[in-house]
């Protein structure tokens, strides 16, 4: 057992650091890099295509692919301390995961070679931005339920249906879809599996505009697209085969990435909170919340490390690669809560609103011990019993919270218009929501 | 990075679950807690001769000289099984102690007989309950002998020698008592796990022996690499429970299909995995420190231990309540787990105690 870079590790660590220095500016102090597609507007989309690029030509780019389609056949730690280094660094955000991490893997292993040699090398170098077309409003959690048809037409097929939830489908050029073939075979057998131009006439693409305003996700409408023949990833009726290797490399892929404050940075304001003249870490019901958020931080990064360790050894991850998901969200949404009402306890203490000074513990939620590995059922009952003294606490009044309501308002507002776009019309691409 | 054990560990590991799967069905503990002896003696024999106590001892003082990792599988295996053994007094409180602040005159002196299970040890530093554990204590040591009075002391009754934390001048240190003396008055004390009983140490000017490194410092430097091996016993325990609960719901039918499959159940073991998984990562790396960085293990220590505290008392309550109505009653095991969590949840300091001392150190100055 060992958790220090081994030497190799380090040497790469350091390479890594020396190029990114040479070649990217170090983020401020405090300041974070933009999350993975948020607010993807024009100019946010070629200079992640350009530093792609640049990664590329170094050598830097899709680490665990194999020599033969441009990567360094590098084990995962390698990804893990590139990001790592990346990380420090004030880079544009990345636009490539979904291809490089999940569907360029599955073209290495279904694809014709062809396909390998067309898609693979403009993948790893940010020519070509990919997303993937898989869940349908009626076929989430059961994918393999999907309706979306591809009916053959001489060398082409023609496609018909409705995809969402699709990352980055307007700005990518290609898309990886599954489709029904076969509509009276056993329904994980009628599924093919195409490479679709995001250009062809017959797409639209529909904006879903989240709780915040912006809008990273799509809904995806096929009209009588044509796809050729070639672009066919796998046997007809053979593609949830394909699907699955998606979807494993998707479940490894994901659970580290996750936009939101971090432990540290909670640290950091409980650090210099003042409340009364003293830092709030000095509040015991402020620490123990802290020790809580510490210990589901700590347990998810190491729980990634064991994931990584397998991988590393060939090891297909069980069932704990699921922790990062049911854990990661909720974790970083309490402690942004934390945080905000945090600030707002230390603002009503600085007005003399609460009763005996530093006692943080009369201002904080209710419910503020939760224990390790409790989720949704304890969190439920905190709603209920959290519901009544949330809004009172000034929230109503757009006060001590990271995001004020007016803003909010002016977001949602800029938002308003819902614009349908056209991949034909992709140079309005500006007028994404939140793209501003 | 490589985040696992290596296969000879694994394998001790297999050779020492096989051996108490066979020597030490939960009914041992059952039988300690029902019946009038201290700790399983048999039991107790047999893990001293199979060598499981010299574990981390280096060999120059009577040990195995395997190393921190090893004997922390052991603490896995022996909380999976409940053991009824004063095993964690010796080995991760006295054994410990005297390899963290014995001169090397001194551990050649007592390590030896502890190491082959001939002698038990035990730790003694709880005074006023509540208070920090090395900090305004009324035990003292005055011209080599020992006074003051200890509370709730691990396996108090049947240790031979205890390890106590006292006050010299104005000075923390660690002294050892033999504790077969007439100025020593042992009172064993009632508790919610008698197959971990504990007991009040009383010392009248017992004679005893400071050891080489004392100090604040080495006092909670002693702590932490218990609360790390604590760890790794609470992990095993929660995941027997969780095994057990698992095993019961999937047999137990009502309306006519087997209780783990309606969805209440499923989500009720998701999250027990989930606290499983997360408190297993954070002891694999608690036990990293222990072995190879103790710089870390001011942090590692204590996040390893809140984390399995709270998951084995989960683990046991959860298990009560999936069982149903014979959950409560004496004759199912689910007692016994809970009793276990909640003494190895306080027998080194509540969570909250760890939590408080976690945060002191992240947040805190560098010397805090």
């Amino acid at each position: 057992m060992d958790f220090r870079d081994t030497p190799e590790e380090a040497a790469f660590r350091a390479e890594a650091r020396a190029w990114l220095e040479k070649n990217a500016r170090a983020l401020r102090p405090g300041a974070r890099r933009a999350a993975t597609q948020s607010r993807a507007d024009a100019d946010t989309v070629r200079r992640a295509k350009e530093w792609q690029a640049r990664k590329a030509a170094a050598g830097w780019a899709c680490l665990t692919w194999p020599r033969e389609y441009g990567g360094r056949s590098l084990p995962p730690i390698y990804s893990v301390i590139w990001n790592q280094e990346e990380s420090r660094f004030d880079t544009p955000p990345n636009l490539f995961a979904i291809g490089q991490g999940m569907l360029g893997p599955t073209i290495m292993a279904h694809g014709t070679e062809e396909q390998k040699k067309r898609y693979l090398p403009p993948m790893l170098r940010g020519e070509e931005i990919w997303c993937q077309l898989f869940s349908e409003p009626g076929a989430g959690s059961d994918l393999a339920a999907l309706r979306t048809s591809a009916v053959r037409d001489g060398d082409h097929w023609v496609l018909n249906g409705q995809k969402t939830w699709t990352s980055g489908a307007h700005y990518s050029k290609w898309g990886m879809i599954l489709t029904r073939t076969d509509p009276d075979a056993p329904k994980h057998e009628g599924i093919t599996y195409f490479i679709v131009d995001m250009e062809s006439p017959g797409i639209e693409i529909r904006p879903i505009r989240q709780m915040n305003g912006e809008a990273n996700f799509n809904e995806v409408f096929f009209t009588d697209v044509r796809v050729p023949d070639s672009n066919r990833v796998g046997e007809v009726n053979g593609g949830w085969k394909a699907a699955l290797t998606t979807l494993m490399n998707e479940r490894a892929a994901l659970g580290s990435g996750f936009a939101g404050p971090t432990f540290e940075d909670l640290l950091e304001l409980c650090r210099t909170t003042l409340v009364d003249g003293r830092p709030a870490w000095e509040d015991a019901s402020v620490r123990v919340r802290l020790a809580d958020f510490y210990v589901r931080w700590k347990g998810l990064q190491y729980t990634n490390y064991r994931l990584l360790t397998a991988l590393s050894r060939g090891t297909t991850p069980g069932p704990e690669a699921s922790i990062g998901k049911l854990v990661a969200a909720r974790l970083r949404q309490e402690m942004a809560s934390f945080a905000a009402d945090l600030q707002e306890a230390a603002r009503r203490a600085s007005r003399g609103r609460v009763a005996g000074g530093r006692n943080l513990a009369a201002v904080l939620p209710r419910g503020s011990r939760t224990p390790v590995g409790r989720g949704h059922r304890r969190d439920s009952a905190q709603h209920h019993r959290g519901a009544g003294a949330r809004p009172s606490r000034g929230n109503s009044r757009g006060q001590g919270h990271p995001l004020p309501a007016a803003t909010a308002r002016a977001r949602l507002n800029a938002a308003g218009e819902r614009p349908r776009y056209r991949a034909d019309a992709r140079q309005k691409l500006d007028k994404v929501p939140g793209a501003r | 990075m490589n985040f696992d054990f290596s296969e000879d560990q694994k394998l001790l590991q297999k050779t020492a679950r096989e051996y108490l799967e066979k020597h030490c069905p939960v009914a041992t503990a059952r039988a300690v807690l029902e019946g009038g002896e201290p700790f399983a003696r048999r039991l107790w024999a047999e893990i001293g001769e199979l060598g499981w106590l010299a574990t981390a001892v280096p060999t120059s003082f009577g040990g195995a000289g395997f190393g921190a990792l090893e004997l922390c599988l052991l603490a896995y295996e022996l909380g999976r099984a409940l053991a009824p053994v004063p095993f964690s007094s010796t080995a991760y409180l006295a054994i410990e102690a005297l390899l963290v602040a014995g001169s090397e005159e001194q551990k050649a002196r007592f390590l030896p007989e502890l190491a082959t299970g001939t002698k038990i040890g035990t730790l003694a530093f709880v005074e006023t309950p509540g208070r920090t554990p090395f900090r305004n204590l009324e035990t003292r040591v005055e011209h080599g002998r020992l006074h003051g009075k200890k509370l709730v002391v691990p396996d108090a009754v049947a240790a031979d020698l205890a390890v106590v934390v006292a006050r010299e001048g104005d000075r923390t240190v660690l002294a050892v008592a033999e504790l077969a003396s007439d100025r020593v008055r042992r009172v064993p004390l009632a508790s919610i796990d008698p197959s971990r009983p504990v007991g009040s140490l009383e010392f009248r000017g017992a004679s005893c022996e400071v050891l080489a490194e004392s100090g604040e410092d080495v006092v909670a430097h002693v702590f932490d690499r218990a609360a790390a091996l604590f760890a790794f016993e609470q992990l095993g325990g929660a995941e027997r429970a969780f095994a057990s609960t698992r095993e019961y719901c999937l047999e137990r039918y009502a309306f006519g299909r087997p209780v783990a499959s309606f969805q209440a159940i499923k989500h009720r073991f998701a999250d027990l995995f989930v606290g499983l998984e997360l408190a297993r990562s954070n002891a694999y790396y608690a036990a990293w420190a222990l072995a190879e960085a103790p710089e870390e293990l001011r942090f590692a220590a204590p996040n390893a231990r809140i984390a399995a505290s709270e998951v084995f008392e989960l683990a046991s309550t959860e298990m009560i309540q999936l069982h149903g109505g014979v959950g409560f009653t004496w004759e199912y095991d689910c007692h016994l787990f809970y009793r276990r969590a909640k003494a190895l949840g306080l027998v080194l300091g509540s969570p909250r105690f760890w939590k408080d001392l976690l945060v002191r150190r992240l947040a805190g100055p560098a010397d805090s």
